[in-house]
Order: C-alpha cells, then sequence, then structure tokens
C-alpha cells in the first residue's frame, strides 16, 4: 500500500530489522517523511503540524507486528488517522431535515466550480430522490454567469429562477424562496457569486443571504488542486457563515487533493460530495479511506472499481474474468474489452485514478503513442478484429504475413496497423497472465505497477514528474 | 492609468495576497538570532506560501549560507529574503510582446478549469486596446454552458468584435474562420479563449492540439504565443498542469490570476524552477483594468510582506 511513501519508509527503517515496539527515534524519523509526503500533496502546514502529533501519539511504543515492517506499521497508523481526521468510514449525506422548500446554499472562491455543481446536485435531488429542484443563481458579478446555470437547469431537468436584471443578490435570494414556496418546489439551490474570503463586504453580503433563507446545507465549493491557501478560505468561510459541508471538485485531475484534509480539519464539517467531471451525472459521495489513499500516493482504486461497475456490463466482466482465469483471453475477449473501455470514458482520467499509473502511461506511449488511448484508435482496431476469422480471432498465432494482408484490406487499415494491433494484445495478455498470478489482493496493494514487466510496486516518483 | 494608481493598485493587491506570510514574518523574526530554529520557521512560511517543500529548503540553505548566526532585524530578513525569490523569478519575468507586423499576432489561452482564462482574455483586449492595438476575440469554449456569452460581454466592455459559433460545433473549425477573417480585416492581436480541460484528458489535450494544427494551415507560425492561465490558489499540482501543457501544446508564458485573494502564489518561485516558463502577467481583479506586468522584484518583495 501507498508505495511512495512505504519505500520512503523503508528506507528509513533500513537495517531496524528487529522486533519489538516502535521506539521515539525511529518514529521521529519516519515522521519526517510523513511530513514532506503531506505537504506534497497540499496538506496545509498547520494540519500537517496537528496530524504529525496524532500519528506520534498513536505509533510511540506500539508493538511492530510480526508480518509486517515498522515501515508498513507507520504508514498504516498514518493512514488509519488520515481516515479518521477525514471523517472516518463512509459518506455522509447531505441534510435534507427542513420545511420544503428547502434551500442549498452554494458558497466558495472564484472559479472553484460552484455552478456546475449546483447543477449536478440539481440533477441528482431530482433522479434519486425524485424531489422537485429550482436553481437560482445570484452570481450578478460574473458576466453571464446567470445564463449559465440557467442552461444547466435546462440538461438537468430542473426548475429555473427566472433572470431578472438589475436586482441584487440578495434580492434574489428572497425571489428564489418565494418562487419555491408558490410553486412548491422541494429543494432550492441558491448558487452565489465566487468570492475571496478576504473581500469583507461581498463575505458580508453572502452572510445576509444566509440570513434570510436559513439554509439547511451551506455548502463550501473547492478544487481539489487547492494549496496551502485552503486553510485560510476554509476558515474564513466557516467563521463567516457556518459551514454544513464541504464539496470537492475536479477530482477527476490528478491532485493529490490535500486540501481535503485541511478543510476538514478547519471547519469540521463534513466533506459531503466529490466532483468527477464536466457532465453533469459527474457527483460522487465522499469516501475519505480513499482519499486517504489518493494524499498518500496510492490512487483511487476503489473509486476506479465503482466507476468500472457502474459502467460496464456486469456479465461482459464476469465472462471476462473467467476466461481470464482460465488463461484463455483470444482477440475476441480483446475486442468486447476495448468496448467497455470506451464506455468508461477517458483512458487517461481512468489511469489517473491507479497507483504506479504514470508508467502504464509511459508504456502505452512506447507502444503507439498517446493516440493509443483515443477512441478513434479503439474503434479502428474493433474494425481490424472483426475482419478476421473465427479462427484467428481464437488463436492469433496463426496470423502469418498474408492473413495480415487480407484482414488490413478488410479494414481499411495498413499491415502495421494491424501488427501494432497485434503487439497490443499480447502485451494485454500477458499482463492479464501476471494479473492472475498476483490475484485480486496483490493488485489492491500493489497497483498497477506490480503489472509492468520487470518491476513489482517500486512505486511512483514523489512527484509525476 | 496614472502611473501612481497602476502602482497603488498592484501594491494593494499584492499587500492583500501576503498579509498573512508577513504577519507570520512579523511574529517570528523581530531581532533575534538567525540560527536552525530561526530558518526552520522561516523555511515553514515559504512552505505555508505553496513554495513546495524542496524549493522552499533549498531557498533556505542559500539564506542559511550567508546569513547564519547573525543577528538580523525583521527587515534585514525580509529584504534578503526577497532578493534571494527576486533572483529566481527575475529571469522569468518577460512580458507578452505583441509582433503588431503579424497581423494578427495569434495568443491561444489555455488552461484548466475556473483558472480565469475568459477573464484574462477581457483584460488583455482592454489593454491592447489602451495600446492602439486592435484585438478580436475567438469564443472557442463551445462547450461550456453560457462560455460564448460570458466572452461577448467582455467583447462589449472592451469593444473587440467576438467571433463565435454555435454550443457544441468544432472550436478549431471556429479558430480557423476566427484567423481568416482577422487576416483579412488587419487586426492586430487574435485573442482564442478556449474552455477549460484537465492536462490529464488526453482526449481534451488532443483537441487543443487540433486547434493549432488547424491554425497552421493558414499561419505555419501560429499561434505565436500560447498562454497558460494559473489559478494562484494552485497547489503543487501546478508543476504537473504546467509540465503537461507545455508538453501537449507547447506553452509560451503563464498568467497568474486571483492574487487579490489570500493565495501568495508562492508556486509561480517553484515553476521558475522547474521550468524557467516566462511569467508574462497576474491578475489581481475581476475587472477590466485588473492586469498587471509580472514584476520578479514587486513579487517577491510583496511575497514577504515588504
Ligand atoms: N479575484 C479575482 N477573480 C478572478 C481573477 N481572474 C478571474 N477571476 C474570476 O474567476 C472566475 C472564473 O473566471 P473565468 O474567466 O470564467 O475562468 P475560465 O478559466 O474562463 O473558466 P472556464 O472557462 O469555466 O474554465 C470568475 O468569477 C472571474 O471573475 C482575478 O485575477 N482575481
Ligand atoms: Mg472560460
Amino acid at each position: 500500500m501507498f508505495d511512495a511513501l512505504t519505500s520512503k519508509l523503508s528506507t528509513v527503517f533500513e537495517g531496524l530489522r528487529r522486533r519489538g515496539a516502535l521506539n521515539e527515534t525511529d518514529v521521529l524519523e519516519a515522521l519526517r517523511e510523513v511530513r514532506l509526503a503531506l505537504l506534497d500533496a497540499d496538506v496545509a502546514l498547520p494540519v500537517v503540524k496537528d496530524f504529525i502529533t496524532r500519528v506520534r501519539e498513536r505509533a510511540i511504543g506500539q508493538e511492530v507486528i510480526d508480518s509486517v515492517s515498522p515501515g508498513q506499521q507507520v504508514v498504516k497508523i498514518v493512514n488509519d488517522v488520515l481516515i479518521e481526521q477525514l471523517g472516518g468510514a463512509g459518506a455522509v449525506a447531505l441534510n435534507l431535515n427542513a420545511v420544503a422548500p428547502i434551500p442549498i446554499l452554494m458558497v466558495g472562491l472564484q472559479g472553484s466550480g460552484k455552478t456546475t455543481t449546483s447543477g449536478k446536485i440539481g440533477l441528482r435531488l431530482s433522479t434519486r430522490l425524485r424531489k422537485k429542484v429550482l436553481l437560482a443563481s445570484l452570481d450578478t458579478q460574473r458576466p453571464a454567469a446567470q445564463l449559465q446555470l440557467q442552461v444547466l437547469a435546462g440538461q438537468a431537468g430542473v426548475g429555473s429562477l427566472p433572470i431578472v436584471p438589475g436586482e441584487t443578490p440578495l434580492q434574489i435570494a428572497r425571489r428564489a424562496m418565494e418562487t419555491g414556496r408558490r410553486e412548491v418546489y422541494d429543494i432550492v439551490i441558491l448558487d452565489t457569486a465566487g468570492r475571496l474570503s478576504i473581500d469583507a463586504e461581498l463575505m458580508e453580503q453572502v452572510r445576509e443571504i444566509r440570513a434570510e433563507t436559513n439554509p439547511a446545507e451551506t455548502l463550501l465549493v473547492v478544487d481539489a488542486m487547492t494549496g496551502q491557501d485552503a486553510v485560510n478560505t476554509a476558515k474564513a468561510f466557516n467563521d463567516a457563515l457556518g459551514i454544513t459541508g464541504i464539496v470537492m471538485t475536479r477530482m477527476d485531475g490528478d491532485a493529490r487533493g490535500g486540501a481535503a484534509l485541511s478543510m476538514r480539519a478547519v471547519t469540521g464539517a463534513p466533506i459531503k460530495l466529490t466532483g468527477s467531471g464536466e457532465k453533469l451525472d459527474a457527483l460522487e459521495d465522499f469516501h475519505p479511506e480513499r482519499v486517504a489513499g489518493r494524499i498518500l500516493g496510492q490512487g483511487d482504486v476503489l473509486g476506479l472499481v465503482e466507476r468500472a461497475s457502474e459502467n460496464l456490463d456486469q456479465e461482459e466482466a464476469e465472462k471476462l474474468a473467467r476466461k481470464i482465469a482460465k488463461g484463455r483471453f483470444d482477440l475476441d475477449d480483446f475486442a468486447a474489452q476495448l468496448k467497455q473501455i470506451t464506455k468508461m470514458g477517458s483512458i487517461s482520467s481512468i489511469l489517473g485514478m491507479l497507483p504506479g499509473a504514470g508508467k502504464l502511461q509511459a508504456q502505452l506511449e512506447a507502444s503507439g503513442g498517446a493516440a493509443g488511448l483515443d477512441k478513434k484508435v479503439i474503434n479502428r482496431q474493433a474494425a481490424i478484429i472483426s475482419s478476421m476469422t473465427v479462427k484467428e480471432r481464437r488463436a492469433p498465432d496463426i496470423i502469418k504475413a498474408s492473413r495480415k494482408k487480407r484482414i488490413a484490406a478488410g479494414s481499411g487499415v495498413t499491415v502495421q496497423d494491424v501488427n501494432k494491433l497485434l503487439k497490443q494484445f499480447d502485451d494485454m495478455s500477458s499482463m492479464m497472465k501476471r494479473m492472475n498470478k498476483l490475484g485480486q489482493k496483490g493488485l489492491m496493494r500493489h497497483g498497477l505497477s506490480a503489472l509492468m514487466p520487470g518491476q513489482r510496486g517500486g512505486g511512483q516518483q514523489r512527484r509525476g514528474y | 492609468m496614472a502611473l501612481g494608481g497602476f502602482f497603488s493598485r498592484l501594491k494593494q493587491g499584492l499587500a492583500r495576497s501576503t498579509a498573512k506570510l508577513s504577519e507570520g514574518l512579523g511574529t517570528v523574526f523581530v531581532k533575534r538570532k538567525l540560527d536552525d530554529a530561526a530558518l526552520e520557521e522561516l523555511e515553514d512560511l515559504l512552505i505555508g506560501a505553496d513554495l513546495g517543500t524542496d524549493v522552499a529548503r533549498r531557498v533556505i540553505a542559500a539564506f542559511r549560507r550567508s546569513r547564519f548566526g547573525r543577528e538580523v532585524s525583521e527587515h534585514e530578513i525580509r529584504e534578503s529574503l526577497a532578493e534571494e525569490i527576486a533572483a529566481i523569478l527575475r529571469p522569468v519575468a518577460i512580458p507578452l510582446v505583441i509582433d503588431r507586423a503579424l497581423k494578427p499576432h495569434v495568443v491561444l489561452v489555455v488552461g484548466v478549469n475556473g483558472t480565469g482564462k475568459t477573464t484574462t482574455v477581457g483584460k488583455l483586449a482592454q489593454s491592447y486596446t489602451e495600446q492602439g492595438m486592435r484585438p478580436m476575440l475567438a469564443a472557442c469554449d463551445t462547450f461550456r454552458a453560457a462560455a460564448v456569452e460570458q466572452l461577448q460581454v467582455w467583447g462589449q466592455r472592451t469593444g473587440a468584435p467576438v467571433m463565435a459559433a454555435p454550443a457544441n460545433s468544432d472550436a478549431a473549425g471556429l479558430a480557423f474562420d476566427a484567423l481568416t477573417r482577422a487576416r483579412a480585416e488587419g487586426f492586430d492581436v487574435l485573442l482564442i479563449d478556449t474552455a477549460g480541460r484537465l492536462h490529464n484528458k488526453a482526449a481534451l489535450m488532443g483537441e487543443l492540439q487540433k486547434i493549432i494544427r488547424v491554425l497552421r494551415k493558414q499561419d505555419p507560425s501560429a499561434p505565436h504565443s500560447v498562454l497558460l492561465v494559473l489559478d494562484a490558489t494552485t497547489g503543487q499540482n501546478a508543476l504537473q498542469q504546467v509540465n503537461v501543457f507545455k508538453e501537449m501544446v507547447d506553452v509560451t508564458g503563464l498568467a497568474v490570476t486571483k492574487l487579490d485573494g489570500s493565495a501568495r502564489g508562492g508556486i509561480v518561485v517553484a515553476l521558475a524552477e522547474a521550468f524557467a516558463m516566462p511569467v508574462h502577467a497576474v491578475g489581481v481583479g475581476e475587472q477590466a483594468g485588473d492586469l498587471r506586468a509580472f514584476d520578479a522584484g514587486d513579487f517577491a518583495r510583496g511575497l514577504v510582506g515588504l
């Protein structure tokens, strides 16, 4: 687990191969590495300090279990404390215990993703909970912001407060609540303009809006790429408004997301939701245990598995798994898999969720370039496979020069393209074999890098560049 | 704008962004010996400003060589620390110079979502207009809801014409048409606003490359500048952003936005060290006039609260 940190810590503990309790000197040394790992993941400094104290208290004197190294032991403690500090296992739902129309107030810095998130929450509440949702933009600041939310409401199929030019945000909030009552909405989502935490005037304005509407949720929307400033932002918004929940956006990026820990620590408010894409359905529950792994550089394996299981055809996947288990993976399966992959969205976003994926990406790069990741190419590959005979698909070894020429002509590509596909299939099946040997547990532990030829869970560099 | 007004606004913006750091410095260094403990606290202050652990360590190491053990005043600390940081930033403080012979000089504006691309395009249009040039804007964010309308407002504010296309149409096609028109009508600058995209999405990065390919069909030297807009609140991930955008679309320089907030933009120092990437401009507000040239000395002095 946690490749990068684990390998650092095993260096720290090298030569200490003895059993017994963790002593103070060892732990302090290890914690220096933990500190760096957290800072590199953008956890804010004061939060890191507090965190380190907690880990130290728990670690010193703890028995090292026989089967693990002291390094692994410390990482385990770090991970446990991290999950705790992120809010403990499991997701926290939006609080909708209020009299309808229930106001939800969205606040945050400029460009953090409030408007898109408003649309996403609207969609979620209307589809999952069958709520009648009204979206209202109080953003009179940014050009066309109100129009943006109106368009999103249309896409989500929920209500949108008619735009009346010249109104103040407070007036719009009042009109939104009146409309909510009159037209019997269950939920009114109030999207506010982005504001700087140090802008006293605008903070006062949103405080008035909060006092006027008394929202059941005041959600602070934060970008997962946020650095050390996360503490200032969280503190200012919390002091002014009393944040009830946090939404982390752009989790589909490759930031480690340490801001989650900072925000949670400063506000005490739970992180309730995460945004993971530009589409309106890309909103997920927040799972502390996954984000802990991400902060420590392990990648969001569980997130990937969830996305996969949401998008993949379960039966297909099981069929495939059985075949892999039997060591029988042919070109038909390969084609089926390509089709599944295109359903999951951009491959690079999938890779971004995996530990050690940098290496895989580099390898893909080497065997076909970034273009190898693109939908068009996948479609072309599917075309090549469909130009093969059943026999060829079952036993690709028989595909020699003349067959290649026929297949290329049949699918309108070059022989080179056919070769490339066969090479990829080869790589894929040997990867499958390694995966088989490793088993499910091993894959979780070592991540994708365990599948790379000639390396076993060596871990990512501290930074991916 | 009068020069005095310019400087006071700049100072205002930067002062706010550095208030926190300077508070820290103030409490730590009211006349004391610059020993290990003091240096460590100083390193923490830099880390807290998003310089990153590596860069903070290096800056402090250099600092230690020249000042260790001295009895120093708070002011001296700030002066010399600012100088240390300014020395790193000076080589990248390069303005974006428009070549008026190109007609148009094509500036492609890129970046992750919500960093301030559209606003920066508006501000640039304002600034070029003030300098007597004729800019034209292309609304190549055909994806995000109301992105076109947003840029059109900036067009009205600055008097620059905006080329737009229906929602979800091909951004590259629009860029091509905009360049055709800008050439035919002799515009000085073509500012191309693009949709926000995360650097780890290969397909979206491919779209940007397509825009560039298509522009080059008309003018092989286009785009003449590729401006990456970076949000000052961004932490260490900015390194990854710059790295990927640079590789995929040959970014030629940065604009750092939202420096009027509490974020100090210390990542710029790390970016200067890692990529020697030119920093052209900084954004210090939401209005058309809130764009400044990047000045290494001012930025560094602002960073340590001078
Ligand atoms: N305070 C402050 N706000 C800024 C600055 N630059 C941009 N903004 C604000 O940041 C928000 C996002 O800016 P946009 O220009 O829409 O960002 P964008 O990169 O075009 O966003 P997308 O196209 O959605 O990816 C808006 O509310 C802007 O007013 C700045 O320098 N300071
Ligand atoms: Mg934009």
